[in-house]
């Protein structure tokens, strides 16, 4: 039980410290925005076009934005010291991670149902009957992109060049996110919108996989 | 030394003989030619890179468990030696696919998370020059390794279930497919020379990386002196 309290404890620093400036999701939001209006230059975003290529677009502009996004998570507590604290306070470390990675997951989330209106009119995609499932593979990617990058945050905070080292540890370990929900998001998008079971189905075994391994390894993360 | 030499030399005739086995024994392919047998390189090698990068997980795994400074010699010498290994396949793929699909590269499944699979080692060798300290460096890059190798089973499945044009698998494959009795000999027996290089190279590897790591020892211990 004292990992669910922990969790919860740490859960609402997370969030405190986040909505006390917004720092994090204002700048993810501007961001992503600005990629999405230089996608369309190297392309004409026709509506047929927009099915093919707008999912993919759309994904990487995320993973993007994840791998700033998910900079501060253990680099805020080593510049203010605060990771030898935080250790201390918790039985278990695993609830240090579920903490930080639910947060992020709902940081993520948040910046993506704020973005899908834009990218709907601006690439001309018709959002509104598939919104159910469109939140649930956001839901799945998001949460995947939170367990692998919280944990290889922790790794990258104790390196030099850290802030060009997270995207490069990120972006092929995350691979297998991009392609699964680019192509479950395609299949929304289509003509005659279909659910990709496969795909949702593939993102929550690459969730299972992680958090797996997380909480097997996550302790030597963290080790002084 | 000349045990090294002499497993060196053993390890060249394996590797000639191989050559001339996939030349001269091998049966031309009645579809492909010539050109065809380039495989019992690409595969070989895959999969001699595929066990080099087993036995970089494992010695990671060894490592966090463990915490002795063997098992991260051993882990990056299998890194550097699999990673040797799969850019002979990235680049003798090619070489094969110029003439038979008409060209050099495809964003083809297998193709494509190989790169990726190489890549991610790429990844684990920076993070290793970006942590100083001896034992952070070993922990975290032990760890990485590991989240890596978890992660390689999920993007060759991720990558090719949504597309594919790479030639089907024709050993382990669906019924149908498969090689000529003799070049399935050919192909584990280049498999088996590619092995005893592997051994070879890692060998040296890790001597070199032991040395290194005292050498590194000694000179913190002049410079704190």
């Amino acid at each position: 039980m004292s990992l669910v309290s922990n969790t919860g404890a740490l859960l609402g620093k997370e969030l405190r410290t986040e909505f006390r400036s917004r720092e994090l999701l204002t700048t993810t939001v501007v961001f992503i925005l600005i990629v999405i209006v230089l996608f369309s230059f190297t392309f004409d975003p026709t509506s047929d076009e927009s099915r093919r290529f707008a999912p993919g677009l759309l994904w990487l502009a995320f993973l993007f934005a994840a791998s700033l996004m998910l900079q501060p998570c253990f680099l805020r507590e080593q510049q203010n010291d605060t990771l030898s604290a935080l250790r201390l306070s918790v039985r278990d470390p695993f609830a240090i991670f579920l903490a930080k990675l639910t947060a992020n997951t709902l940081f993520l989330l948040l910046t993506e149902l704020f973005l899908l209106p834009f990218f709907s009119i601006m690439y001309n995609l018709p959002v509104v009957r598939v919104l159910h499932w469109l939140v649930l593979v956001f839901f799945l990617a998001s949460l995947g992109i939170s367990i692998a990058g919280t944990a290889l945050s922790a790794i990258s905070a104790q390196a030099r060049m850290r802030e060009l080292l997270l995207p490069l540890l990120m972006l092929p370990l995350l691979t297998p996110i991009l392609v699964a929900s680019t192509e479950v998001t395609k299949s929304l998008f289509d003509r005659s919108p279909y659910v990709q079971w496969k795909g949702i189905g593939f993102l929550a075994v690459f969730d299972l996989v992680f958090l797996t391994a997380l909480w097997l390894f996550g302790e030597y993360l963290l080790e002084e | 030394m000349s045990k090294n030499v002499l497993a060196a030399a053993a390890v060249f005739v394996l590797l000639g003989a191989a050559a001339y086995a996939s030349f001269f024994i091998a049966p031309t392919d009645a579809k492909q030619g010539l050109i065809y047998r380039i495989l019992f390189l690409h595969v070989a090698s895959a999969w001699t890179g595929l066990t080099a990068f087993f036995i970089c997980f494992i010695a990671n795994l060894l490592y966090v468990w463990r915490r002795q400074p063997r098992w991260d010699w051993l882990g990056v010498s299998a890194a550097e030696v699999g990673l040797a290994f799969t850019a002979v396949v990235l680049v003798t793929g090619p070489i094969w696919a110029h003439p038979v699909w008409g060209i050099w590269w495809t964003w083809s499944p297998r193709l494509t998370s190989t790169f990726v699979l190489w890549l991610l080692y790429v990844v684990y060798l920076v993070l290793r020059t970006l942590v100083e300290e001896p034992d952070r460096r070993a922990l975290l890059s032990a760890l990485f390794g590991i989240f890596a190798f978890i992660d390689v089973p999920l993007v060759f499945g991720s990558i090719r279930w949504w597309r594919d044009q790479h030639p089907q698998p024709v050993v382990m494959g669906e019924s149908g497919s498969g090689l000529d009795p003799i070049m399935y000999r050919v192909l584990f027996f280049s498999w088996f020379a590619m092995l005893a290089l592997m051994t070879l190279l890692l060998r040296q590897r890790y001597k070199l990386e032991a040395m290194r790591s005292e050498l590194d020892t000694v000179q913190r211990e002049l410079e704190a002196a």
